[in-house]
């Protein structure tokens, strides 16, 4: 099938591309781009894009899809439908399942499960058995099962000499760590950002520390190994600070953060609202300008959104109870574009952070519309304005802290390999 | 006067007025405890229920004294939290609860937040008996009761809370309290023990107990949970006592009229030495005074007011 998008603008960093494009995908592929009216519009289904933007298919480089193991929370199909809606093309979903991802069997189990879904799912294998923290998983079967980056998110790797070896081991692959950087000695107990209204809530607190000090570590580490390093879900000011100094120094190190990390600080949590329990948690407003200043100037590389699908059961009651974690691929790009809205990024460093950066860091060739590469396309409509009703998700939880916000700007098509 | 809203949940945001109203009319409900037939109809018809998920015996008592001095149907439910994470949640069993129809619920819990999470989902007022780290108001009641009635007032005074303020709701409740009437909080202990941003909620931090004590007119003595020393949080009860042990000598650096306070149950030879706890007969006039204040609590949210009482 033929797809021809017309009259839209182009946004494609890798290619230097933002102007009045008209697109022809062809068999799957990008076949070409041109002045507006210049392709052929004689026999492929033609989308009237005027206003739109058209970008590189959108890369989740940090989901949980929950499949093998907690299929009432999500599975692989649900999941990759929450991807498409939200603008997704590709997601990487972490290893965090029952049995977890740390062999083959998983991987490709995970892989035929993806086959039929609606956006391509790359998975992440687990670092150590069980994600235990005790001993390797095999990484290199793993990696050549079809694994695109090996990661204990969730469950932080404490033995520093066993992350050493980790990194270490990753090189014969030039395998990417991904690390869910917290001292869970220093987290302990905590549900939330430790500070004033931890205080005033009474509720046990997580310190920044806690990520800071395991950032610190990995960087160290990496440098030590010369292992390629991701640092997953950035919260605070002192790693965006880390990331920074590291990169200076030319250490292989990566960073990425989610739109709540920018978006929401800890007087989210206020009333005791579980929606705004996920880990690391939600920290200040001084943290959230950190962040957005580590998007702007680079330091940190993409936004992912650690898209946390939880059964309501789970989330509500005690808040001490409650699961950590948010759905976010359903309200992703409209969150992203608050920061376009205010200046902090521009659409196309936006993009290159949601489709391009990650690509280039999973090394999956994708996230540019070079004609001959994958028909990932998204289409956003920057203008429309919307109101999140997490009863209409594609995904099946609901656990969003977003419900009810007023947005501007969506994905209004994810075109995944040529397909609407 | 009576109070608007359905529940008690905390102090925090209360106003100065509020509070005075229901110390006002824990004033009259004392001298219904010290009647020889001690009960008055108030709440005659009206259901109460003790939901206490965290054992207690002292507050649980109080409280069922309190209804059933108003002539309120009391009933206790007592359930270990541990039980409940596995079992029923806690909402399912509040809802079975109310739907026997009761009017009042009283909750006691080890997870802050938890009355306020009940309190949104039930018709019935929700008194918070104490939850997690968070607030005690019933407590902070009794304590500002107590301090009015044996010193005149609360406006001016200067007040020192001395021990683990991180992991206590009656610190806080109290420091919400007391600033609103105008005293002057300081609170006192090891770092280990004082939250982070705590000075934001109006209270002075202290690490040395003999200059948060000097010149006070009350010390009021937090509990030390012993088993606090295994996750590092003290050295030890020797050393915990001979920095934040309230002896003689510490009390002598306060006013001469000084009021010492503990909401019990104390920890003699740890945080309050035995010479100090059985000089202070104030300690069990708490204890009274706490069920005056319940049942002016109970009085006024069931729709009381104070001119009636």
């Amino acid at each position: 099938m033929n797809i021809l998008i017309k009259n839209g603008h182009v946004i494609d960093p890798a290619n230097k591309v933002d102007e009045q494009l008209d697109i022809l995908v062809s068999d799957g592929k990008i076949a070409k781009l041109g002045k507006p009216g210049s392709l052929s519009t004689d026999g492929p289904q033609v989308l009237d894009a005027a206003g739109k933007l058209i970008v590189p298919g959108l890369i989740d480089m940090h989901v949980h899809l929950r499949e093998p193991g907690f299929e009432y929370k999500e599975t692989i199909s649900t999941g990759a439908a929450a991807a498409k809606a939200g603008g997704f093309t590709s997601v990487c979903c972490m290893p965090n399942t029952n049995p977890v991802n740390d062999n083959r069997a998983i991987t490709e189990f995970i892989l035929a499960q993806a086959r039929d879904a609606s956006a391509r799912v790359y998975p992440i294998g687990a670092i150590t058995k069980g994600s235990r923290g005790e001993e390797l998983a095999e990484m290199g079967e793993l990696h050549q099962a079809g694994c695109v980056a090996l990661s204990d998110d969730g469950r932080p790797l404490m033995n520093a000499s066993l992350m050493r070896r980790a990194m270490e081991y990753s090189r014969i692959f030039d395998t990417l760590i991904i690390s869910h950087c917290e001292d869970s000695t220093l987290s302990d107990k905590g549900v939330m950002n430790e500070g004033r209204i931890s205080t005033e809530l009474g509720l046990r607190g997580i310190p920044c520390a806690a990520e800071d000090v395991m950032t610190s570590r990995d960087i160290s580490l990496a440098e030590l190994t010369g292992c390629r390093l991701h640092i997953a879900h950035v919260s605070t000011a002192g790693s965006v600070g880390l990331v920074r100094e590291a990169k200076k120094r030319g250490v292989q190190v990566t960073a990425e953060t989610c739109p709540h990390y920018f978006t929401l600080t800890d007087e989210a949590v206020r009333g005791y609202n579980s929606m705004a329990k996920m880990n690391p948690p939600l920290r200040t407003a001084e943290d959230v300008a950190a962040i957005k200043q580590g998007l702007k100037d680079g330091t940190i590389d993409v936004i992912a959104t650690d898209h946390a699908p939880h059964g309501m059961d789970e989330k509500s009651g005690e808040f001490d109870y409650a699961a950590f974690g948010i759905v976010g691929l359903e309200t992703a790009v409209g969150l992203t574009l608050r920061l376009v809205e205010e200046g902090a990024l521009s659409f196309s460093e936006a993009i290159r952070k949601l489709s391009l950066n990650p690509s280039a860091i999973l090394r999956i060739g994708a996230g540019a519309l070079t004609p001959g590469s994958d028909g990932d396309i998204t289409i956003i409509d920057p203008k429309v304005s919307w109101t999140v009703d997490s009863a209409q998700f594609k995904s099946k939880s609901r656990n969003t802290p977003f419900n009810g916000w007023k947005l501007t700007g969506k994905a209004v098509r994810t075109i995944v390999g040529g397909r609407l | 006067m009576s109070l608007t809203s359905k529940d008690l949940l905390g102090i925090q945001g209360m106003t100065a007025d509020e509070i005075t109203t229901i110390l006002d009319t824990a004033a009259t409900f004392k001298d219904v405890s010290e009647r020889d037939i001690k009960k008055v109809p108030a709440l005659r018809g009206k259901t109460v229920i003790n939901l206490f998920y965290e054992a207690s015996t002292r507050t649980r008592t109080s409280f069922e004294l309190a209804g059933k001095r108003l002539s309120a149907d009391v009933i206790n439910i007592s359930t270990s939290t541990s039980s409940v994470v596995k079992g029923e949640t806690l909402l399912d069993t509040a809802r079975n609860i109310e739907a026997m129809k009761c009017d009042m619920i009283i909750v006691r819990h080890s997870c802050s937040g938890a009355p306020e999470f009940l309190s949104k989902r039930l018709k019935s007022a929700v008194i918070n008996a104490g939850d997690g780290f968070h607030e005690h108001p019933t407590q902070a009641l009794l304590d500002m009761y107590t301090i009015r009635e044996k010193l005149g007032k609360l406006e001016g005074l200067a007040i020192a809370i001395v021990g683990d303020i991180a992991h206590s709701r009656v610190a806080r409740s109290n420091i919400y309290g007391l600033t609103t009437m105008g005293a002057k909080v300081r609170v006192c202990g090891p770092p280990t023990m004082m939250p982070r941003g705590i000075e934001s909620l109006g209270a002075r931090v202290y690490c040395d107990m003999n200059t948060a004590v000097e010149g006070v007119d009350v010390i009021m003595m937090i509990r030390l949970q012993l088993e606090r020393q295994t996750v590092g949080l003290f050295p030890g009860a020797r050393e915990y006592a001979s920095f934040y042990g309230l002896n003689q000598a510490r009390v002598e650096r306060a006013a001469r009229h000084v009021l010492v306070m503990h909401p019990g149950p104390m920890n003699r030879g740890v945080e309050i030495s035995s010479e100090v706890a059985d000089g202070t007969p104030v300690i069990l006039e708490q204890v009274t005074n706490g069920v005056a204040v319940r049942m002016a609590v109970m009085y006024l949210l069931s729709g009381g007011t104070n001119s009636e009482a």
